[in-house]
């Protein structure tokens, strides 16, 4: 138990951040019309690539010889990128098609 | 972190906040889009170069490489997909967001050792992002067609449950370091990704909206939790937005369903209705139309609303059906599209599909606004949609579907139903509107039956 009270108390900052993210997200999201939501998943889901930010930091602190790691890396690079840049192009060639009469 | 990093990640993180809080409104959606784009490219050039390690050019030249390749890949995807493909397309996107936070947890899992936090956080997004990873992959299959629709694996349930159940009790292990041998995070690693194959691969169509959105959300947690490992904010806040967003939509669209999380996850539809008897099978005769007569009773109608489904995807009918929408208000007309919200295989899938072929979306009405009008209505033309109009979901408490809330268009003067011929829906259940007295079913393939139609109503 003391574990985890020492957890929290030498993470606050990362725990307080988590915390008020998923109220900011929450508000962010609701009350969205459903005409959105296809569009709202797959911008979400681009935003979900930023993981490639960890995959980029992993290939510039590994060792220069250890092949596996640079091999593991690169795939997560190459999937997240993937990821960020198809996901929000896909959004976007979505919302142009939207439209409304008159405008 | 260097102060200039910093700056950037904060600015970066608020064009994601901003970004979706603009994706919310039609209006402003394509700027919020590019918004977030924007500031997920800032972040990415941040940090490759505002880092302070030194860094041999190889590594860099990898790093391009694996940049320019992905790059070019998923604008190639985003370009070349059909809109009908959509939902297919979100999966698996969404399973390499998955995949790339699991590979990060494998590679990393060395610096958990004595940590509690890093050894939990390492653990839960190599789980996590394998399970997505596989989940999404089976998603896109079924949504594919590549693997059959619902496949009955037996005892499911237990089976499920003790994967689950063993991959939990690794990965305690594994953080609290009774298992020190670094192996067993490949073991890991399998077991997540045997979880995510098993608890997508029951999961009927009708549900796949849930889980898609369940999906997406999980990847969200990942990305967040892959955050924590490097005490890196942007990543963190990105993540759990992605994972708010996703777990709303998800309980949407379980409540437009009338079915709880749990049960889309533990019970499919058609084993259900088996627990709960078969629902009512309904008798009685079906009376068919043809081309010529929807044309007439379209034509000489004053209020038109159209119900799209699924078939409509699957049809690609999607272009035609908007010519028949302009011929008749051109005819004066009145004519509407009622949007089921759990309608087609992911959340929009319908408006989306309609955009696509350039259907004003002040056209679209939404479930909760069109039901009280259908008493109104003169038509209602149904195509290729089942259960979201199936009145047991009010009159049928055996049906597996009771208590779903649906289009009530057996509330209107006539129905015309197009379906392919009289088999089932996803539900698995019997469908009273299609006996109907005034229904009158359009049999055929969404597309030849629309275009039949609209070279009706041009004669008339």
């Amino acid at each position: 138990m003391s574990n985890w009270i020492d957890l929290f108390s030498n993470n606050q900052d990362l725990i307080f951040v988590l915390v008020l993210a998923i109220f900011l997200g929450i508000e962010l999201i609701k009350n969205i019309p459903a005409v959105l939501h296809t569009p709202l998943m797959s911008g979400a889901n681009a935003l979900s690539g930023v993981v490639v930010v960890g995959a980029i930091l992993v290939m510039l602190n590994a060792d220069p010889n250890n092949y596996l790691i640079l091999g593991l890396g690169f795939v997560a690079v190459v999937l997240g990128i993937v990821n960020v840049v198809g996901g929000f192009a896909v959004t976007g060639r979505m919302l142009n098609m939207f439209k409304k009469s008159g405008k | 972190m260097s102060s200039a990093l910093a700056i950037i990640y904060l600015l970066s993180t608020v064009s994601f906040v901003v970004g979706l809080r603009l994706l919310g409104h039609p209006a402003t959606a394509n700027k919020g889009n590019r918004l977030a784009a924007g500031g997920m490219g800032l972040a990415i050039l941040a940090t490759l170069f505002l880092h302070e390690l030194e860094v041999p050019p190889k590594i860099y030249l990898l790093i391009g490489g694996a940049i320019v390749l992905g790059s070019v890949l998923g604008a190639f995807m985003a370009i070349r997909v059909k809109m009908t493909k959509m939902p297919e397309l979100v999966s698996l996107f969404n399973g390499f967001g998955g995949a790339s936070a699991a590979l990060i947890g494998l590679v990393e899992f060395g610096k958990g050792a004595g940590d509690t936090l890093l050894a939990t956080t390492i653990t839960a997004g190599v789980v996590i992002g394998s399970l997505t990873f596989s989940g999404s992959l089976i998603a896109w299959g079924k949504l594919d067609g590549r693997i059959k629709s619902t496949v009955f694996i037996p005892q499911r349930n237990i089976v499920n449950n003790l994967v689950l159940l063993a991959t939990i009790v690794l990965a305690v292990m594994l953080v609290t370091g009774s298992l020190q041998d670094p192996a067993w995070i490949y073991v890991l690693v399998t077991a997540g990704l045997l979880y995510g194959i098993l608890f997508v691969l029951p999961i009927g169509g009708a549900d796949m909206p849930v889980v898609i959105s369940l999906l997406n959300s999980m990847t969200g947690i990942a990305a967040a939790i892959t955050g924590v490992l490097y005490s890196n904010k942007l990543m963190l806040i990105g993540g759990i937005l992605v994972g708010s967003a996703g777990l709303i939509l998800t309980f949407a669209m379980c409540r437009a369903m009338n079915r709880t999380l749990a049960a889309v996850i533990f019970g499919a539809f058609g084993e259900e209705a088996v627990a709960g008897g078969e629902g009512r099978t309904v008798g009685g005769t079906v009376r068919k139309t043809t081309a010529s007569d929807a044309a007439i009773l379209l034509n000489y109608a004053r209020d038109v609303v159209i119900v799209p489904g699924y078939g409509l995807a699957v049809a690609q009918a999607q272009h035609v059906i908007h010519e028949l929408e302009q011929l008749l208000t051109e005819r004066g007309v009145v004519i509407r599209y009622a949007i089921h919200p759990v309608a087609g295989r992911m959340p929009g899938h319908m408006n989306v599909l309609l955009a696509e072929s350039q259907v004003d979306y002040g056209l679209l009405v939404e479930m909760d606004d069109i039901n009280p009008h259908f008493a109104q209505t003169d038509v209602v033309l149904v195509v290729g949609a089942n259960d979201v109009v199936n009145p047991a979901a009010h009159n049928d408490p055996a049906s597996p579907i009771y208590g779903m809330p649906i289009l009530e268009v057996e509330n209107a003067k006539n129905i015309i139903v197009n379906k392919r011929s009289m088999n089932v829906g996803y539900a698995g259940i019997d469908n009273e509107l299609f006996y109907n007295t005034k229904t009158a079913m359009l049999f055929g393939d969404a597309k030849a039956a629309l275009t039949d139609l609209v070279a009706e109503l041009k004669k008339l």
